[in-house]
């Protein structure tokens, strides 16, 4: 086991290495140059060659990618090229919170609907209740999250008047705030996984039901209750945590665009205002961010797999 | 082969268009895709002769409600939503359709290939393959139409690299099981090129787990694309995309409802339609489902 974890752990290293490089080289290849569009009219050649001089952008490419690796191992991303010249690891601090609590609050309102969900259609396969969950899965899984967000502050922000349309509100600055401003941006961005998961908790309990030993089990006279969470229910799960690693990334690209949406100034928003900005330092770092936390929720799925499950570990 | 009717497992693949048509026969939802699906293409192949008005055309009539001149009302610029949605539908099937075309010949020749010859190819194109895969394809277009700029070229090909991955993985899946069947054997023996073997062979015996990703890659796509409109990575501003007709309309959803409601429902309705052909497919040409 701790060969394995080792192996991962240096596998998920090299991702992130050969991530950061491409993401480095692929930026320069965009077309139109930045410091042409950051000084507008205002700067002839001299001032464009200044700038240049002054982000370092006149050396060659191999010096350049040099030295924002190495400042990028010290925790030093760089700094927007914009206005006040702030810095990128700052901005990202400030974001990372906003898209973390997000997208956990996200995973916990779709696990909450789903795991129910998955249990009644497998338990009462193919009746009346089983086709409504499975209607509602199907809507789930073809709603952009964008319109379900649109749609969720027509209803609750602009008539009902429930809920704050746009804006975060930090934890610290009560727990209730928090949650008020999240919880619209968390169901737009969890409804797609949920229908996932309760269709594969669905599919995956239904194989473990039928199995040998949930007759035996039944034979010696469980009570439904613990048939179904002394036994069926961890068994049926072990599939489902994988696909909760690939669909965690669901929830990422999903708060990529709904932060937009609230105006929440998560990582997805920074990424995007990087990218509509032509920010490079920002966009650079947005996107190691971003990456890192799929490589890295992968990689605690996978080892988490190997925990659960004794058989995976063999391998 | 005149005894394959003999072995049972054989002959419930011997004639996929029969499973195909006897299975939709029973299946409610993937007739109501069909139907909902093929009025969307017919939508978008009609739309100069369906759209009541030109798309871009500005009037006075300002976000007006639903009536009978705009029966889906106007937008913020007077412009009747219906017909923007009309060519809407246009864009986001075009777009649909190509990156998964482009995507699937990419990725099956990349994994055909990779599981085919193995060795150091099949190392250099899986790594690359793997290292895609760590990340959502919606991501991946975000990162390529930032390197590549917006427009619907780039759009196109963002997407459609960022679905190549799933296809080389299934293509390589299905040619390292076939690459030890018999008949592949025979066909080297009888001297047949590499290239006769890989898609005369092997191909058409792994079609069909190619044939439900895709489908359901399409519907993929199709949100993506919409996603990137709305966030102002799309085609262009002058083109009405649902998802650009969305972002249009998002700052006036409270005065103006329909502006929010109806391009997101045409989205809905083609994915949902999308998503139930291949729930059918899936059934019916009995491929385990990956995800």
């Amino acid at each position: 086991m701790t060969s394995y974890m080792l192996r991962r752990l240096i596998g998920s290293f090299i991702v992130m290495w050969a991530v950061a490089t491409l993401v480095f080289f692929m930026l320069r290849l965009v077309p139109g140059d930045p410091v042409a569009a950051m000084l507008a009219d205002a700067g002839g050649p001299d001032e464009i060659a200044a700038m240049k001089a002054r982000l370092g952008l006149d050396r060659s490419v191999f010096v350049q990618y040099g030295i924002w690796f190495s400042n990028m191992l010290q925790g030093d991303l760089g700094s927007s090229i914009y206005g006040s010249r702030i810095e990128v690891a700052r901005i990202i601090a400030e974001a990372l919170p906003r898209t973390l609590s997000l997208s956990l609050l996200a995973f916990l309102i779709a696990m909450v609907i789903a795991i129910p969900a998955g249990i009644i259609s497998a338990t009462r396969r193919n009746t009346m209740t089983d086709n409504t969950v499975s209607l509602f899965a199907f809507l789930g899984l073809s709603m952009p999250d964008f319109w379900l967000a649109i749609i969720l502050i027509i209803i609750f922000a602009a008539n009902l008047q429930w809920l704050p349309a746009i804006g975060y509100t930090p934890m610290d600055e009560g727990l209730w705030q928090w949650f008020r401003h999240l919880i619209l941006p968390a169901i737009a961005i969890g409804t797609a996984f949920s229908a996932i998961i309760a269709r594969m908790i669905r599919s995956s309990l239904l194989e473990v039901l039928n199995s040998d030993y949930m007759r035996t089990a039944r034979a010696k006279g469980l009570t439904p209750r613990m048939l179904m969470f002394g036994h069926a229910l961890p068994n049926a799960m072990i599939p489902v945590i994988t696909v909760i690693g690939i669909a965690f990334a669901l929830l990422i690209s999903g708060a990529v665009v709904v932060e937009n949406v609230f105006a929440i100034k998560g990582l997805g928003r920074v990424l995007i205002e990087g990218i509509l900005n032509r920010d490079y330092p920002v966009v650079q770092g947005a996107v190691l961010v971003v990456s890192a936390i799929f490589v890295f929720s992968n990689l605690i799925v996978d080892l988490l797999y190997g925990l659960i499950d004794p058989r995976i570990r063999l391998n | 082969m005149t005894d394959t009717a003999i072995d049972p497992a054989a002959a419930s693949y011997a004639k996929p268009r029969s499973r195909l048509r006897a299975t939709l026969a029973q299946d409610r939802k993937a007739q109501l895709g069909l139907i909902v699906l093929g009025l969307f293409v017919l939508a978008g192949i009609l739309a100069p002769l369906l759209a009541a008005y030109d798309p871009n055309e500005m009037t006075l009539d300002m976000m007006a409600g639903i009536s009978w001149s705009h029966p889906l009302g106007t937008d913020d610029l007077g412009r009747d939503l219906l017909s923007r949605i009309l060519y809407g539908t246009r864009v986001s099937l075009f777009i649909g359709v190509s990156t998964v075309g482009i995507a699937l010949v990419a990725g099956i020749t990349l994994g055909l290939v990779a599981g085919y010859f193995g060795g150091w190819i099949d190392m250099v194109i899986m790594r690359y393959i793997d290292l895609q895969w760590a990340f959502p394809n919606f991501i991946i277009a975000v990162y390529l139409v930032a390197v590549f700029g917006t427009g619907l070229l780039n759009v196109i090909v963002a997407i459609s690299l960022a679905f190549v991955d799933d296809f080389a993985r299934i293509a390589r899946s299905m040619t390292l099981s076939l690459r030890e069947e018999q008949y592949v054997d025979a066909a080297r023996t009888l001297g047949f090129s590499n290239l006769r073997t890989l898609f005369v062979h092997i191909l058409p015996n792994a079609v069909a787990p190619i044939i439900v990703q895709a489908t359901v890659s399409i519907s993929y796509a199709i949100l993506g694309e919409a996603s990137l409109s709305f966030l102002g990575l799309g085609v262009d501003a002058n083109t009405p995309t649902w998802g650009l007709i969305l972002a249009d309309g998002r700052g006036f959803i409270t005065q103006a409802w329909w502006l929010g409601v109806f391009p997101g429902l045409a989205i809905m309705l083609v994915v949902l339609s999308i998503n139930f052909i291949g729930d059918w497919l899936r059934d019916a040409l009995d491929v385990r489902q990956s995800l």
